[in-house]
């Protein structure tokens, strides 16, 4: 209080003998206010009444109270032409908000586009304050957060624009696996500028509020004729549930931002941190006596693989991801004894749990995600095997397929694996089997580990032969049940279901001080 | 033995599970001595028969349909047998499956539960056709109670109050005042044609009896050209109070006293205790009296439940008699210190009774709550159905039983009753008993199911029920709008916003708790809204204590500051846990946490009843103003399921035009059929469900335009 007291007295008397040093103060002040209301009260309130917050309302809400640094206020555009260098089109700050602040108290990097300004559109000084807290979040070794709302490129700015968003990409990159990188989209984001979320780890989005295409409704008519809102086109509800490319949607900014500081809790800060442990009040030796009858008797009859993750997990609080893509894999974030875990589940409910190209995409880019950060990989199996059909091969599953298996082989965190009841033929080898380094492999009584089902296998073995349903008995009794795996090693014990929580929290402390490296090489060649 | 003082916890419940007695195992006690296998059906029944079979040391065999194959009963008897596919018509009530089951078992004894074959008459003759013991009355008995007419002349025979009435032609209103005055006012006059309640006249005296003959006799001869008449008498303020009989198979019976059944839906019980606050002495004796002759009169053996209705001056009639072991006689053992199992197995072995009239005690006070998986908010109750995904019964308090069949991980299924349990509570009186349920179903966990809890609390603490002003129109009478949940005072309010303000605080805190990281400084200051329903409230709490901890507990003690009222908030809680024990104002409370989002979003159960808050930072509160308000569904051109079931019937079919009100298809569950009618006139623009397929609660069965 004393300090800011003399510096504000200083310069009083310093006018008497320096002009220059109080317009300054004046100056900075004067920039300061300027670079706090962007665009300005109207289109404020423009952006207010579209429902959406302004940058900073949305930092603000973000980060913890009071914890917000701000870089770059002052950096204004530097294009000249279209009369862009009249000062009544100058903001300071121009159209992001970027700096650094807390969650919970850990450090985070965050951009907010700042609609208010020219739409939030891109401009080189843009890109280039992004670019200064990229890299040093990259250097700190800090998660990326970016707050999107913006409609494009500046187009005034033209190629200065375009290399921006390609300085942009380089850094989301270079990034990748070094830092955690997250997209929230908050509004429009369309053109070039989708492929930077495209390239973060997480994308989620605000639902009614947020747009993500390559190219608009009106583009999209005049091209290819197809009548298509905005919405329809690239709305929440469409990449959530249909393309794929966001992992989440929310209700509406506040929900979006208070979700994500819940999300951000789960994630290492880098490459270089251990996966988060936090105070857990769950007895991490806690039976769960539901588990034990979860497993329906028929084969043939669904359960939901949620029931045993929320189970199983620190206080049922399990952060999902992709929850409407792909429901016949369940994959997401929770937490053993109070440490951060990635779960991978097939879903019984849905097609059964097969794997078809979607389900192989998405858990393979978790995997990944999850071996990047060092956090420690629980699967649970429940796979009769991979989609047939001529739509699945003609897609391309056997490349598509491939990514789940190199991801799973390739990961080198502590991986558990729970086989609940089937695991037929490759599936059962993709899914983290003992084969591809599972540290831990159990089964639980009612697991059937098998090329394929009995009936299959039945008209293979003994085809033409009469007493078919005999010969399913003997394969029934032979293979449906998970002693052809333990005898040979390929699961480590038969567990109790409602030990399961047990056996797993015991197992990641064991395994917390695993050490395993792949042979050096400049990257792997993923089967993309 | 039941010990009256510690109700202790070994009922069971649920479902027909039938239980077979096998083979005695010790020969000391009379019963075992004779080598007995009983059978039972009803999970929670067949769980009290074997916990009852094992003290006397006798071997249990449950049955049991395919899907309840790891069901509890199953587990404690010490054999199992799947008699068939989960409909109860394969399995429960399949006979020739269960009579396999006797055979190839070698069972020597049958208990049949409540429920299923417990009152069926064939079940019980192929039995003793092949000499296995039936644990239940006699034929003869299940048989002449089994009719309602019947059994109604036998009572009157045997000299039990009947309602009195006179079914025939009246000629004159003066006549009508005889019939009248035989039967003794209040009277209801109506015409016999006339079904149900309708044309019904209440008259009180001689003026009314008139009056209700002339219109009564006028709408017979008009409407339906049928002169008779029906005076009968009309039973004021009714309360279903009904007598525990136990009678052996030499002529001896007892009265066990009385339970009161009045709190009731759908003509089904939920709440009901022993003794009933209503009956004196003289009352309960006459009653018990009459139930003793009427048991004699059939030549009962086993125990049996003879059903009365009372009037507001006392006078009692017979309405019917069951002749199983009833869903609520835990409340008699508590109240009586008698064992009804053991004593059935031991009169069907054929022991006198045990006991003297003089030797049935009232000992305190014991309260019955029925447990329902069921949505209380609409109509009192309809089924539904989930699996527990955690469950626990307040079985760490004293003086508190919970008989059920079912344990975290159980699925309640469309296929039977939807009972979760049958939750005792026994107190030296009333007050102590009630307090007791009060505490009771505050500290039941159900997840995964809607339950009745928010209902049963409402009602056992409900100023007329605590006063016994009670009748079998209890919840109509009291709900007239139907059941809305607990109804906030100001305090109760401010209570709960500042508990949802603390959890808030408490999980907040403890997100930044990380392992290794710097804590952030410690906070003595929120400035909070918290949302409930449409009101928003600002909140302020500051820290009373001198401090807070987080790990492995959280441990608290605050000062909160709602809508100018202060209220002090302490308490330890465990996050994990879904019971959250805490003091306001000096107020021992239990909350439920239900949900926590990061939105902010908490559900509490506070006070039986289920509320949803929203916390947020002052920020995002004066921020959320912005937010675009979600235009909900328009549902009155949507049709969906309001419960889990079967669709039975489908009326209409796309592009047909339906009226408001017009029936468009019947769902079924748990024995209930509920139609579903349009919510106005449109044509219908598809349908999504097809006649005996399976929905869940909330399908979308057809769509208007």
């Amino acid at each position: 209080m004393a300090i800011s007291v003399l510096a504000y007295v200083l310069p009083l008397d310093c006018r008497w003998y320096s002009v220059s040093h109080l317009s300054v103060q004046e100056r900075i002040d004067k920039k300061r206010k300027a670079a706090l209301v962007g665009g300005g009260q109207k289109r404020i309130d423009a952006q207010h009444k579209r429902g959406k917050l302004t940058a900073r309302e949305r930092v603000e809400l973000l980060l913890d109270p009071n914890s917000f640094v701000e870089y770059d206020m002052f950096v204004e555009h530097r294009c000249s032409d279209f009369g862009m260098e009249q000062d009544r089109n100058k903001f300071p700050g121009d159209s992001v908000v970027t700096g650094q602040g807390r969650i919970n108290g850990r450090l985070v990097y965050v951009f907010s586009q700042d609609f208010t300004v020219f739409g939030g559109s891109l401009s080189g000084a843009h890109a280039q304050k992004i670019c200064k807290i990229m890299d040093q979040a990259v250097m700190v070794g800090a998660p990326v957060i970016g707050l999107n709302d913006s409609g494009g490129a500046r187009i005034q700015e033209g190629v200065e624009s375009l290399a921006g968003y390609a300085d942009i990409f380089l850094r989301n990159v270079t990034a990748s696996g070094v830092v955690p990188q997250i997209s929230l989209i908050m509004g429009p984001c369309a053109g070039g500028a989708v492929y930077s979320p495209a390239l973060t780890d997480f994308t989620f989005m605000v639902k009614d509020t947020s747009y993500l295409f390559i190219t608009g409704p009106d583009v999209v008519k005049s091209v290819t004729n197809e009548d298509v809102t905005q919405e329809e086109l690239g709305g929440a509800k469409t990449h959530t549930a249909v393309s794929g490319v966001a992992h989440r949607a929310f209700e509406n900014d506040i929900d979006a931002l208070l979700n994500l500081r819940d999300f951000f809790n789960f994630l290492p800060l880098s490459n270089k941190d251990a996966s988060p442990v936090i105070e857990c009040h769950d007895p991490s030796d806690r039976l769960v006596p539901g588990l034990d009858t979860i497993v329906p008797m028929e084969s043939t009859k669904a359960y939901d693989m949620l029931d045993i993750i929320h189970g199983i997990v620190d206080e049922r609080d399990f952060f999902e991801i992709m929850p409407n893509y792909a429901k016949n894999i369940v994959v997401g974030f929770a937490r053993m004894n109070g440490r951060t875990v990635g779960i991978v589940g097939n879903q019984p409910k849905v097609a059964s749990g097969c794997l078809d190209i979607n389900s192989s995409v998405k858990g393979a880019r978790f995997v990944r995600f999850c071996d990047a950060f060092n956090i420690p990989i629980i699967t649970f199996v429940d796979v009769p095997g991979f989609l047939p059909g001529t739509a699945q091969e003609y897609g391309g599953i056997i490349r598509h397929g491939a990514k789940l298996l190199f991801a799973f082989a390739e990961a080198t965190v502590p991986k558990i694996t729970i086989i609940t009841r089937k695991a037929y033929g490759g599936a059962y080898d993709v899914m983290s089997s003992k084969h591809l380094r599972g540290d831990m492999n159990y089964a639980w009584p009612t697991a059937e580990v098998a090329v394929m089902g009995a009936k299959g296998a039945v008209q293979i073995i003994f085809r033409g032969k009469e007493n078919q349903a005999e010969a399913e008995a003997e394969y029934v009794e032979k293979f449906a049940n998970p002693f052809p795996a333990a005898v040979r090693g390929f699961v480590d014990d038969i567990i109790e279901p409602s030990t399961t929580r047990k056996r797993i929290c015991r197992d990641l402390e064991v395994l917390a001080s695993k050490k395993q490296v792949n042979p050096w090489k400049k990257h792997a060649n993923i089967p993309l | 033995m039941i010990n009256a003082h510690g109700c202790c916890c070994r009922f069971l419940l649920k479902m027909p599970g039938l239980v077979f007695v096998k083979e005695s195992l010790v020969s000391s006690l009379p019963v075992q001595s004779v080598a007995c296998t009983a059978f039972m059906s009803h999970f929670s029944s067949t769980q009290l028969v074997i916990k009852t079979c094992r003290k006397m040391g006798i071997q249990t065999v449950a049955v049991h349909s395919d899907v309840d194959s790891s069901a509890v009963h199953v587990k404690m008897a010490d054999e199992a047998v799947c008699v068939g596919p989960a409909p109860t018509g394969k399995s429960y009530l399949n006979m020739d499956a269960i009579m396999d089951a006797i055979r190839s078992t070698g069972a020597q004894a049958v208990h049949p539960g409540y429920g299923f074959l417990s009152e069926n008459k064939e079940f019980a003759q192929r039995l003793a056709a092949e000499g296995v013991m039936f644990v239940g009355p006699d034929t003869h008995a299940i048989q002449a109670m089994g009719d309602k007419i019947q059994s109604k002349l036998i009572a009157k025979a045997a000299g039990v109050n009947t309602i009195p009435g006179f079914d025939g032609v009246v000629k004159t209103a003066e006549e009508a005042v005889k019939i009248a005055q035989d039967i003794g006012y209040p009277v209801m006059i109506k015409a016999s044609a006339g079904g149900g309640g309708k044309g019904m006249r209440i008259a009180w005296n001689d003026e009314e009896t008139r009056e209700g003959f002339r219109f009564s006799s006028q709408e017979a001869a008009s409407s339906f050209g049928d002169d008779r008449l029906l005076i009968e008498k009309f039973i004021d303020n009714p309360r279903h109070i009904e007598i525990q009989v136990l009678a052996d198979k030499h002529g001896s019976a007892l009265w066990l006293n009385e339970r009161e059944c009045s709190i009731q839906r759908r003509n089904q019980k939920v709440v009901e205790e022993a003794p009933s606050t209503f009956l004196d002495p003289a009352t309960r004796r006459a009653m018990g009296e009459q139930a003793v002759q009427l048991a004699k009169a059939v030549q009962y053996s086993s125990a049996g439940t003879v059903e009365f209705l009372v009037d507001s001056q006392k006078n009692f009639y017979f309405l019917e008699m069951n002749t199983r072991l009833q869903v609520e006689h835990p409340i008699t053992e508590c109240i009586t210190g008698l064992d009804l199992v053991q004593q059935m197995i031991r009169i069907a072995k054929g022991y006198p009774l045990q006991h003297k009239q003089e030797d049935i005690p009232i000992n305190g006070w014991a309260i019955e709550s029925r447990v329902y998986a069921e949505d209380p908010y609409k109509s009192f109750g309809l089924p539904s159905i989930g699996r527990l995904s955690q469950y626990q019964e307040p079985l760490n308090l004293s003086n508190v039983r919970v008989d059920s069949g079912i344990q975290e991980g159980s699925d309640i299924s469309i296929y039977y009753d939807p009972m979760i349990s049958k939750l005792v509570t026994y107190g030296a009186t009333r007050a102590e008993a009630l307090a007791k349920m009060e505490d009771a179903l505050d500290n039941y966990v159900i997840r995964g199911v809607t339950h009745n809890i928010p209902l049963l609390r409402e009602i056992i603490t409900h100023p007329r029920f605590i006063s016994g002003d009670i009748t079998t129109n209890f919840l109509p009478e009291v709900y007239p709008s139907g059941f809305h949940g607990h109804q906030l005072a100001t305090d109760s309010r401010r209570e709960l916003l500042a508990s949802a303000a603390a959890l808030y605080i408490a999980a907040q805190l403890r997100s930044q708790r990380f392992l290794l990281s710097t804590i952030p400084q410690e906070r003595g200051k929120w400035e909070l809204c918290v949302e409930l329903g449409k009101d928003r409230h600002n909140v302020e709490v500051t820290r009373s204590g001198n401090t807070y901890t987080v790990s492995l507990s959280f441990s608290f003690s605050l000062s909160v500051e709602v809508d100018a009222g202060r209220v002090e908030v302490s308490g330890e809680w465990n996050l994990a846990s879904p019971l959250l024990p805490l003091t306001i104002n000096g107020t021992h409370r239990m909350l439920q946490c239900l949900s926590r989002e990061a939105s902010g979003e908490i559900t509490v159960q506070y006070l039986g009843t289920s509320f949803k808050v929203r916390v947020l930072s002052k920020l995002a509160a004066e921020l959320d103003s912005y937010m675009p308000e979600k235009i909900p569904e328009d549902t009155s051109s949507i049709l969906r399921s309001p419960m889990p079931g079967t669709v039975v019937a489908v009326a209409v079919k796309a592009g047909d035009t339906v009226a408001e009100g017009q029936e468009i298809c019947v769902i079924e569950a748990m024995k209930m059929q509920n139609s579903m009618t349009a919510a106005k006139t449109a044509k219908v623009k598809s349908v999504h469900c097809k006649p005996g397929e399976t929905v869940g609660e909330g399908d979308l069965l057809v769509e208007l335009e």
